[in-house]
């Protein structure tokens, strides 16, 4: 069974809308339940079961783009807003690699990590490091600074028009009951590359030299200094290995959603903020329960409530968890010392 | 070089070939920080054995651990130098200084809290275990060897602290007394050459601070490093300490043995003298 929308039209009608994923473009996903001969409960069932693999589809995004806020935040105190614009980068640069230069996926894939690996890496090591012992609210600024001179750079490079992003996975879509059910091959690899990047970057953090200096850097910056420990590399390295699954979270994101525009990154990269802060920032398992939670929220609330309230709703999910829990769903308590 | 020297080695001293090499492993020639109008240490000339154990002393707010911070690079001197092993620590950043030989403890303890016992030592000993991050990232190409030696390594100090049966707790979770040896432990594992320990026995009962003197003694022993402390418990210094400093307000007032410090009429006067008269 094919899609009730062509991949060409579904491109063109998220072309129409600029804030990156939307609900026009959720017909990627939907139950193509075109039988009428069935039951109605059958159907809303098959219905919530296809939404429930759309949420954990786009919730696997943010928990991608959500680890990047949650490590720089861990380990350098700091809130990387121009997260959100290196996964644009990371698109662009997968989408010209592809399209201009005819490398295959998964070069273009690797591409796209490298040039973000170094732009992750020079940003912070000229935009933030020359602020680290001053105010975070410095920081912060130069942080939104480095966002608006990102979103600009692409502007001036690749103009204004939105860009058919050709999707990076090319299997085709599983059909399940009678068709009934179509599971898109995006939603599935996202799926699967979510889970890979959660289970490396735990064992990686808990087991590795390098992880264990991340996480004594994230507790003690001082004390892990005189153990020999370089704090300059161990944050370089966390912006590499962020801005790496922010080029992979690009081309996800767009694979699913095909519209590439200077702004693409934005709202995606709020919302895996967001989901960052909702699962306890600092906590790599907490980035990852906070995305996937906030897609099914986003998802649930366009198709059972109301589209144009979906992201109002998201964020009130938001505030409500932070009245109730202030450190997020697996955020560690605060306790001074007395 | 040698006259500069805190004290001589003790000739009664009970590794005879102990400080066979005269030259001591840090010296500091007439050092001095300002922090703005005000002079916290000024003039401060001393060295330390090659495995001598030194005692900082002095009422509080003398500037000891303001000593330590300048001998970590924690702050950078206003005037004078630090000579580690012969070599200048100047314009060193604090993880060049460790890595050249210095390792410390500190006041309030400061543990990887929410990490393993053994993970705590094991970021003690960051720099000692090569795992290139080709193989942190792709657990291959000598991964499970570095892991290996450096959880061997880990668990070889712990057990010298009697923490093996610990290792697996978290750190934030251990009793005062095990928190301090584990600060120790995780500094031992950097591989100094000088260990400084910041109050190692305060907030320690009496047998607490007896198993700490031997713990002194045994690493120095077994580490064939100097360790220098800071202690305000009179007893502890002038038990193990060969030589002694004492401060006041940021200046040296003394320097020798025990026996000289106890009889110094100047050290009686700022520091032992006040305790005399609480009593």
């Amino acid at each position: 069974m094919r899609f009730p929308v062509k991949r060409s039209e579904n491109a063109f009608i998220c072309l129409k809308n600029r804030d990156g994923p939307n609900e026009n473009c959720k017909m990627t996903f939907v139950c193509t339940n075109g039988a009428k001969s069935e039951t109605v409960k059958e159907g809303v069932n098959m219905t919530f079961i296809s939404n429930l693999i759309n949420g954990i589809s786009l919730g696997s995004v943010y928990a991608i783009i959500a680890l990047g806020y949650t490590m720089v935040y861990g380990i350098a105190k700091m809130l990387n807003f121009a997260h959100g614009d290196v996964i644009m980068v990371g698109a662009y640069i997968s989408y010209c690699a592809s399209s201009y230069l005819g490398f295959s996926p998964v070069l273009s894939v690797l591409l796209a990590m490298v040039v973000c690996t170094v732009l992750g890496v020079a940003i912070e090591a000229f935009a933030y490091r020359p602020l680290r012992r001053s105010g975070s609210l410095a920081v912060l600024i130069t942080a939104i600074g480095v966002s608006y001179l990102l979103q600009n750079v692409a502007l001036l490079i690749w103009g204004s028009n939105p860009k058919a992003f050709k999707s990076l996975v090319t299997f085709g879509s599983i059909s399940l009951f009678d068709g009934k059910l179509i599971i898109t091959a995006e939603s599935i690899v996202t799926v699967i590359a979510c889970i890979i990047i959660m289970v490396g970057l735990s064992l990686f953090t808990k087991k590795s030299k390098m992880g264990k200096a991340m996480r004594a850097v994230s507790e003690d910056k001082d004390a892990a200094e005189l153990m020999g420990i370089n704090v300059n590399v161990t944050i370089s390295l966390t912006f590499a290995i962020g801005s790496a699954l922010a080029a992979i979270a690009g081309v996800l994101l767009c694979s699913a959603y095909p519209t590439l525009q200077p702004t693409t990154g934005s709202m995606p990269g709020i919302k895996a903020f967001t989901a960052a802060v909702f699962g306890g920032i600092g906590s790599i398992p907490g980035a990852m329960i906070g995305g996937i939670l906030l897609g099914i929220i986003e998802i649930f609330s366009k198709s059972y409530i109301s589209t144009a309230l979906s992201d109002a709703i998201v964020f009130a999910v938001l505030i409500v968890v932070l009245l109730v829990k202030p450190t997020g769903l697996l955020g560690k308590k605060i306790t001074e010392k007395v | 070089m040698a006259k500069d020297k805190m004290v001589p080695v003790p000739s009664n001293s009970i590794v005879p070939e102990r400080d066979v090499d005269k030259t001591p492993i840090l010296e500091t020639h007439h050092l001095g920080i300002d922090f703005g109008g005000l002079t916290a240490v000024d003039e401060l000339t001393l060295a330390v054995g090659r495995t001598e154990i030194a005692g900082l002393i002095g009422p509080n707010g003398a500037g000891k651990t303001t000593v330590f911070n300048l001998l970590t690079n924690v702050y950078q001197p206003t005037r004078g130098t630090i000579m580690l092993d012969g070599k200048s620590t100047a314009r060193k950043n604090t993880e060049q200084v460790n890595r050249m030989g210095i390792a410390r403890t500190f006041q309030n303890i400061r543990l990887f809290s929410n990490m393993s016992v053994l993970d705590n030592v094991k970021v003690g000993l960051h720099n000692s275990i090569k795992q290139p991050l080709i193989s942190s990232i792709t657990r291959l190409f000598g991964y499970r060897a570095s892991e290996k030696k450096s959880r061997d390594e880990a668990m070889e100090l712990l057990k010298f602290f009697k923490m093996e049966d610990m290792a697996n707790h978290q750190a934030g979770s251990l009793p005062y007394g095990a928190q301090r040896r584990l600060e120790i432990a995780r500094a031992l594992a950097t591989h100094p050459g000088i260990i400084l320990l910041d109050e190692p026995a305060a907030g320690m009962n009496p047998s607490e601070t007896a198993e700490l003197m031997e713990n002194i003694r045994r690493i120095r022993d077994n580490f064939n490093i100097a360790v220098m402390l800071i202690e305000h418990d009179m007893n502890l210094v002038m038990n193990i300490c060969e030589g002694i400093c004492v401060l006041d307000h940021g200046k040296v007032i003394a320097k020798g043995t025990p026996e000289e410090i106890k009889s110094n009429p100047k050290v009686i006067e700022a520091y032992l003298g006040k305790k005399k008269e609480a009593k």
